[in-house]
């Protein structure tokens, strides 16, 4: 980035230089954006090779020529200054700029242009682009499994209820700060088990009880995700202690539990869960499938989380316990106050990798036969009446799983913010 | 019994097969200023960590105020809530701020009403003047400043005994002065201390005694006049001649 090879003309030929440069730089755009979207060829009478290369170089040799130094334009020195710095960088600007524009008409006939979502059957779909009715015709199934249509209403009330009490921390007042934590960690995970094993599965109150089989897709991926990621936080925490602890029996423990979790993949943990773990429960004991799926998850995942949170303690410097400890802190109040927070603020960002990758690890429910998003997907896909429209619903299920994710990240990034207090 | 706060007899402490502390008895009288000093690794940090069982020693007796230090966690957590510790690299907890710095042990570990806390974590903050920073955190403030704020910290849980690790030697030397005029202040009012430094000056205007520490032995124990008028051992006078 030090050097900048700057052409310097000086003052007269300034805007020779500008005027060329620029419209060349205008040119081969022109030239690419007419190719890809119309078209037309405005270069065929040059040779094949050369009218194929032809905006590339007009390009290059354009950014070359405005490449001056102060020009005393402020956008143009930005440019010369951010993404012109040589003819390499020129290039590969350039290059990008053009792969966008070229992919650009092809991507939108698919998503917009040529795509069909009127009508309610496949014979709607003529076009050559996506079938969006397949996934509105479909989109209760995928947003609700197989809950009865009558009774969506009671999954609908309860993330209505949910959502509302997440927000109770904005409006508390200043008196009731402090009992926040204590509401989000442990009143808040008791009450969404309520209201889910109330009014979603049902069975009291008048209200028909829906098997946890029936339930499915994204309000399904929601309660997973949501349950395993409020279980296996504290008990991953808990592991990272136990794992540097100097008591032997609590460190093995930790160690063995963390190491076993690790070594197994999720798929197998899932399908011993449902096929193995009953075996061994006495006769009588019954827990259901999506409890013991969100036990195994939990688990697993805690298993990362540990390793990451342990990844934060040894972070620490060694004084800031023996200043805990020299204030008379036993080992839990040196630990809350001090050592967790300071390494938790340190893993954020790890924990938010381990988070989105349990969200986006939810599908693999489907070997228990529990069908979340993708699994509800897979099943419309073998549909006899809607056959050949898996593109369109693995695209629908990306961007679901990409909203769902970039929230997180984005909320990962707000908390690192809020607290970050070095300077 | 005399009237020592603090009696070390016999200790001896190894680190795997290094033997940091060999023999070491000592006694510290209510009141009384001793300051250490040896050259680097000759034992004395590890010493005064010794006295609020930082470390561990493996042989010999540390009766702090009359409670032996022992394996038994409760003596540990009462002993260290008597004594108050400044370290060289200040340990501030970066996590909160000036105030709730002095104001969190006396909260959790003496079990203070958070009124009260504030109000004598304000009163020490004062004394060492920076009370204006309370709501800052440490990583605004200066090397000094945050020294002061651990001095005051330590104040805070109103301990009998403070015992200080090198607590310039980390900080600029313009800064320096500053601290050292808190402890100055500290010692005036009557505080039992124990401080390792290599400030010669603080040793002279206010130790009562001043210890010479070498290879894990106390070389030298004598007055303070007497210590830089008269020393009686060779590695002192080395040390004496090095230093001043």
């Amino acid at each position: 980035m030090n050097k900048i090879n700057f052409l310097k003309p000086n003052k007269d030929n300034f805007y020779t230089y500008f005027y060329t440069g620029g419209f060349l730089f205008l040119l081969s755009f022109l030239d690419v954006f007419l190719n890809s979207f119309f078209k037309i060829n405005i270069t065929s009478f040059l040779p094949e090779f050369l009218s194929f290369m032809f905006p590339l170089i007009i390009g290059t040799i354009g950014l070359h020529l405005i490449r001056i130094e102060y020009s005393g334009l402020k956008n143009l020195d930005l440019l010369n200054k951010h993404i012109n710095t040589n003819n390499f960088n020129a290039i590969l600007t350039l290059l990008i700029i053009f792969i966008i524009l070229k992919s650009t008409p092809q991507t939108m006939s698919w998503f917009i242009l040529d795509a069909t979502i009127s009508g309610d059957s496949k014979e709607a779909c003529t076009g050559s682009g996506a079938c969006w009715t397949y996934i509105k015709i479909w989109f209760n199934r995928f947003m609700y499994g197989m809950y009865p249509n009558e009774f969506q209403w009671r999954i609908n009330v309860s993330f209505i209820i949910l959502i509302a009490l997440a927000f109770v921390g904005y409006f508390s007042g200043e008196k009731l700060k402090k009992y926040l934590t204590f509401y989000y960690v442990i009143i808040y995970p008791i009450i969404a088990f309520i209201v889910i094993y109330y009014l979603i599965s049902g069975g009291h109150f008048g209200l028909e009880w829906i098997e946890t089989g029936a339930w499915g897709g994204i309000s399904l991926t929601f309660i997973v995700s949501f349950f395993c990621l409020i279980f296996c936080f504290p008990i991953g925490m808990m592991l990272a202690l136990g794992r540097r602890s100097e008591l032997p029996t609590i460190k093995y423990i930790s160690v063995g539990f963390i190491e076993f979790w690790r070594g197994v993949p999720l798929i197998t943990v899932l399908f011993m869960s449902s096929v193995m773990f009953p075996m061994f429960l006495p006769q009588d004991f019954f827990l259901d499938k999506l409890v013991r799926v969100i036990i195994a998850i939990s688990l697993f995942e805690a298993a990362y989380v540990a390793e990451v949170i342990r990844g934060g303690l040894q972070a620490l410097p060694r004084g800031q316990y023996d200043a805990a400890k020299s204030l008379g802190m036993g080992y839990w109040k040196m630990h809350i106050f001090v050592i967790l927070p300071q390494a938790l603020k340190l893993v954020i960002p790890g924990i938010a990798n381990t988070f989105l990758a349990l969200v986006k690890d939810t599908p693999l429910i489907f070997v228990v036969g529990l069908l979340e998003i993708v699994g509800m997907l897979n099943l419309a896909k073998t549909n006899p009446k809607w056959l050949g429209f898996a593109m369109e619903g693995y695209v629908f299920a990306a961007i679901i799983f990409w909203i769902i994710c970039y929230a997180m990240s984005k909320y990962s990034y707000n908390l690192e913010l809020k607290y970050k207090t070095d300077r | 019994m005399s009237n020592s706060i603090i009696q070390i007899k016999d200790v001896n402490k190894w680190f795997g097969d290094f033997q940091v502390l060999k023999d070491i008895n000592l006694e510290v009288e209510k009141n009384k200023k001793i300051v250490v000093c040896g050259p680097s690794g000759s034992g004395k940090s590890t010493l005064i960590r010794c006295i609020n069982r930082l470390e561990e020693h493996q042989k010999g007796q540390i009766i702090v105020d009359g409670t032996e230090l022992s394996e038994d966690t409760k003596n540990i957590e009462q002993v260290r809530a008597e004594v108050g510790m400044v370290f060289q690299q200040f340990n501030l907890f970066p996590h909160l701020s000036i105030l709730d710095n002095c104001t969190l042990a006396p909260i959790w570990v003496k079990k203070l009403p958070k009124i009260q806390a504030e109000e004598l974590a304000m009163k020490q903050l004062e004394k060492v003047q920076i009370a204006d920073q309370a709501k800052k955190f440490p990583g605004q403030l200066s090397g000094g400043q945050q020294q002061r704020c651990a001095i005051a910290r330590a104040l805070c849980m109103e301990p009998k005994i403070m015992l200080f690790d090198e607590p310039t030697s980390a900080l600029d030397p313009e800064m320096i002065k500053e601290v050292l005029d808190a402890m100055v202040n500290l010692a005036k009012a009557g505080m039992t201390m124990i401080v390792v430094t290599h400030e010669m000056g603080f040793a002279k205007e206010v130790a009562d005694e001043v210890i010479f520490m070498d290879e894990g032995m106390i070389v030298e124990k004598a007055e303070t006049k007497e210590f830089f008028a008269n020393p009686k051992n060779d590695r002192t006078k080395l040390f004496l001649s090095q230093i001043l």
